[in-house]
């Protein structure tokens, strides 16, 4: 019944021109802004809820479609619509969205009219790009998405914001345009900017590995991988509370989504070729990462040291595939990797949104991410400190919570592909569990270290629900993943299809 | 012999614009100073007016009149639109400028009105004499109007600098154009050309000689390295208003005469002046960019953003693909457009006696006043090529057919010193929205009425042509494939 509405349209301006409304009615009134932005968010979320319910498992093809011609000199289209892959991460935006909002209510006190702008302009173009299939499209809302972002840690940032958000800019930007010399030399090629007409190209193996670090350069500082990592740390302290959320939770997806929208299916030859390198990589991040997160004292730079150990399984999934083909000669095993990178995205959004807002709701307290202020938490914040270790939890990869599924699944596909690689994959519950208890041990657990700590209040209602509601997608997903692994499946053996056939 | 009367009809504009400049002239010397803005109202009116005559005249087809000297064509006519906009745009932003230094002078107007004459014969020139006729009219109206300031000594030292650097880039040019009038025996353009690809392969040595003139010429007029030590000197030196105007509308009239002359007349040649131009792209997106991070006065840093610029400019037309054309002619409209607002910023944020030509002077303006740090937040991502500004389209385009002229190296190499450009621009962004304002400077500011409506018009077309930028591009399209 919702097919024929315009449906991702809806989703992409709603955010953003109540962005720009909040904007005009909240300047001078914060709880107007407030209210609004809330409002906006809620709506935008409740109209993204027909995309599950009206989605039709079973199948790869693109489903709410729209299509209207935006710059006919270059043959390219305003055309949205959205498959198993996207469908999940644009519920995730939406959610992910409210939850920032939320969480802003009281930490942000300057001038909240333009962060709750930003996050909903921010929200709006993140689903354009999930949802675009026109490349131009996709490149637009990819690149004007830095802008909020670059104005949010500036604006709302730590002390070093300046330098944090400038780099992450510039990263950022550096990466993606070799991505467009990548789309233009294809468009070229194809004579149209369609994404599934790249994907129909024949292009032989040198230009295929060009274009494939083309797209490296864009999604693997994006997601972000090992050696090109080093914007998110900083990026993620300096960041506010919410700034951080929409950068663990979603921006970082972006990279892992245009790895399967781009990189594999345009250039699976040189996929297969380069695979040791990414695997290679995706180790690296699993467990030099792991190790470094052991030993940061500022909780938020230990929380995005493990995102990216996190994304390193992401990575490792998905291009697992052709080693596991070489391997085994079936592509059953592929299907596996891709999905469970996919799943460990949809959760890595739940359980990094609640680490970081977990740290949030500290910082909103004591006004410092050191470990070392902390200690005895529980001692004053008992029902936190629940959240807390749940999460926590969650974050080593326990079975029952979110982080498990993704992580088996991968282990799983890994073990196909060859023992090592899963033996090293594996040393991440091992390292996880490590600086994620240790963190744990230190700020929640033992005695109350100091007169701060003692003087906390538990949570309000207000940051209750939002950790509840975290909790409870991360334990709904990781005891009952099947409705997602639904979704994505028709599309994921479809991709598998797809990449198993050389272009050469 | 017999004589003919000439068919006067595509010409009307410029005759209009003759005739209007020259009534005006004599109007304002009857005026006094408190009615100035008499001479204001008259030169924007006769923008308008041309805007309209030559809208009306506006056809598909090629014309060429007086005796094949000047032509109109889809290309000529859009262009010119471009300019009556980005000049009107131009007097606009200026007039509270002069104003507020005594200086609100007719000649101003008037002298900008003869350029403007000057651009329009520029873009209609068929002819080697005419196209040279109409960069003296343009070059000689600047130099007068950077020196028109006389109580100013900076700025008399940059038109001195604007002025010998000029004439010895003139003669450059007569130069070139006579070598290539002696191997060819014409000065039409299109005989040129059919000249050219007949021509004996005896005569390469000096037509190539005759063309490194041309391109020589071509690149000091436009400031492309290495021939460009005169734009910083001469945009810093010039009072603001006079840099807004010279950095804005005479860059699309420069295209055309490049179109003129090396695409029209010496197209038979592509393979020689592509090398050259791509020598001059390359160091003139390399010593842009980087020199600009090191500036610390506004308007230094925009005269080498446009040395950038300049250099993807080339790009479009070195391809020398139709949709390459088209693509430069896109970039140097959204040039202009771009940087007439980001000038008109710093008119905006000056008052007498202070400049506001640093880079420091924009520091906290996103708490002084908002929305036009907004609007200088859209102008300056456009400059950065970041969507959904229009700017984005602007070297979406050239890339594209940079590739497409299978120079994907050069594609590479614009886009990684896009990359360096990004940085001061970001800069700028940053001083406005995350630093606080200087000392003495905390108070909000407000620009005047039409000033205010004019800079917020030209920064939100800067987002809507990015939004929709399918128009112009068909534009542009249409104006060189037809």
């Amino acid at each position: 019944m919702f097919a024929d509405w315009p449906i991702l349209s809806l989703l992409i301006w709603l955010p953003i021109l109540g962005g720009f409304l909040v904007l005009a009615a909240g300047r001078d009134a914060p709880h107007v802004a407030r209210r609004l932005g809330l409002a906006v968010a809620v709506a935008t979320f409740v109209a993204s809820l027909p995309l599950w319910f009206a989605f039709e498992r079973g199948t790869a093809d693109m489903q709410f479609q729209e299509l209207a011609s935006w710059i006919p000199a270059f043959n390219v289209n305003y055309h949205l619509g959205v498959d198993g892959i996207s469908m999940p991460l644009i519920l995730l935006t939406t959610l992910i969205t409210v939850v920032v909002v939320i969480a802003a209510w009281e930490s942000v006190k300057d001038r909240i009219a333009y962060y709750m702008a930003a996050m909903l302009v921010m929200e709006g173009l993140m689903i354009g790009m999930f949802a675009a299939m026109d490349a131009v499209l996709f490149y637009v809302f990819f690149e004007a998405m830095l802008i909020p972002m670059f104005l949010v840690i500036g604006i709302w940032g730590g002390p070093r914001r300046v330098y944090a958000t400038i780099k992450f800019f510039l990263y950022t930007f550096l990466g993606s345009v070799f991505m467009l010399v990548a789309l233009i030399w294809m468009y070229i090629q194809s004579g149209s900017f369609l994404i599934q007409d790249f994907h129909a190209l024949q292009i032989g193996l040198t230009a295929q590995i060009l274009i494939f670090l083309a797209f490296f350069m864009a999604f693997a500082v994006k997601i972000p991988m090992f050696p090109v990592h080093t914007w998110l740390p900083d990026a993620h302290v300096e960041a506010p509370t919410g700034g951080s959320v929409i950068l663990a939770a979603i921006m970082l997806k972006i990279g892992g989504y245009g790895f399967l929208r781009f990189s594999l299916p345009i250039t699976p030859d040189a996929s297969a070729v380069l695979d040791t390198l990414m695997i290679v990589l995706s180790l690296i991040a699993i467990v030099y990462i792991g190790v470094v997160a052991l030993i940061q004292s500022d909780m938020k730079k230990l929380i995005a040291y493990s995102s990216i150990a996190h994304m390193g399984f992401v990575t490792l999934g998905f291009f697992l595939a052709f080693y596991i083909y070489s391997n085994t000669g079936d592509w059953e095993g592929a299907s596996l990797g891709i999905a469970g990178g996919m799943v460990q995205m949809i959760s890595h959004g739940f359980i990094s949104a609640a680490m970081f807002l977990a740290v949030g709701v500290l910082y909103d307290r004591l006004h410092s991410r050191q470990i070392a202020d902390y200690g005895g938490v529980v001692n004053t914040m008992p029902w936190f400190a629940a959240f807390f270790v749940l999460f926590a939890m969650a974050n080593t990869g326990l079975p029952g919570t979110s982080g498990f599924v993704g992580e088996f699944m991968v282990i799983l596909a890994a073990f196909k592909a060859d023992f090592w690689i899963a033996f090293l994959a594996a040393t991440t519950l091992i390292l996880a569990a490590g600086y994620t208890l240790w963190l744990v041990k230190r700020v929640i657990f033992g005695a109350v270290a100091n007169d701060n700590v003692a003087g906390l209040s538990d949570m309000n209602r207000r940051e209750f629900f939002l950790m509840g509601v975290l909790a409870f997608f991360t334990l709904l997903l990781g005891v009952w993943p099947a409705p997602l692994l639904d979704v994505m499946n028709a599309t994921i053996d479809h991709l598998v299809a797809h990449i198993a056939q050389s272009k050469l | 012999m017999n004589f003919e009367i000439p068919n006067f009809l595509p010409a009307v504009p410029e005759m209009f614009v003759l005739g209007m400049a020259c009534l005006i002239l004599v109007i304002d010397a009857f005026l006094p100073d408190s009615r100035r803005d008499v001479t204001y109202g008259l030169v924007q009116a006769t923008l308008v007016a041309a805007a309209g005559l030559t809208l009306w005249l506006m056809g598909p087809e090629t014309v060429l009149t007086f005796s094949d000297t000047f032509v109109k064509d889809p290309m000529a006519d859009i262009l010119k639109v471009a300019v009556y906009v980005t000049s009107f745009l131009v007097f606009l932003y200026s007039r509270p400028y002069l104003m507020e230094r005594g200086i609100h002078k007719g000649e101003f107007y008037v002298l900008g009105l003869f350029a403007v004459l000057g651009m329009m014969i520029m873009i209609s020139g068929h002819n080697l004499l005419t196209l040279y006729l109409g960069l003296e009219l343009l070059s000689l109206a600047s130099y007068a109007l950077v020196a028109f300031w006389r109580d100013n000594s900076r700025a008399t030292e940059a038109a001195m600098k604007y002025f010998v650097l000029g004439a010895l880039a003139s003669g450059l040019l007569l130069y070139g154009m006579s070598m290539i009038y002696g191997m060819t025996g014409s000065l039409d353009i299109a005989v040129i050309a059919a000249q050219l690809v007949a021509a004996d392969e005896s005569l390469n040595i000096p037509l190539v000689f005759g063309l490194v003139f041309l391109v020589v010429a071509i690149a000091f007029k436009l400031g492309a390295v290495p021939f460009h030590m005169w734009v910083p000197d001469v945009y810093d030196g010039a009072p603001t208003a006079v840099t807004l105007f010279i950095a804005t509308a005479p860059k699309i009239a420069a295209f055309a005469f490049l179109m003129r002359l090396l695409v029209e007349g010496m197209g038979p040649m592509h393979a020689d002046w592509q090398g050259m131009l791509i020598i001059l792209a390359v160091l003139s997106l390399a010593v842009g960019n980087v020199i600009a991070i090191a500036q610390t006065s506004i308007k230094r840093m925009l005269a080498y953003s446009t040395i950038a610029h300049i250099g993807f400019l080339f790009m479009g037309i070195l391809a020398g693909t139709d949709s390459g054309y088209a693509s430069a002619m896109f970039y140097v409209i959204v040039y202009a457009i771009t940087a007439a607002g980001g000038f008109g910023m710093i008119v905006f944020l000056s008052r007498k006696g202070y400049e506001a030509d640093q880079i420091d002077d924009f520091k906290g303006l996103a708490k002084r006043n908002p929305w036009f740090a907004f609007i200088m937040l859209l102008l300056l991502f456009s400059m950065a090529g970041v969507p959904p500004t229009v700017g984005f389209y602007a070297k979406l385009a050239v890339i594209q057919a940079a590739v497409g002229a299978e120079l994907v190296w050069l594609a590479i190499v614009a886009v990684i010193f896009s990359i360096i450009g990004a940085f001061y621009y970001l800069r700028v962004v940053k001083m406005m929205f995350f630093d606080d304002p200087q000392e003495g400077a905390e108070e909000p500011v407000q620009p005047s009425g039409a000033l205010a409506t004019a800079l917020s018009i030209n920064g939100l077309a800067v987002l809507l042509l990015g939004i929709f930028p399918g128009l112009l591009l068909s534009l542009t399209h249409y104006a060189i494939i037809g």
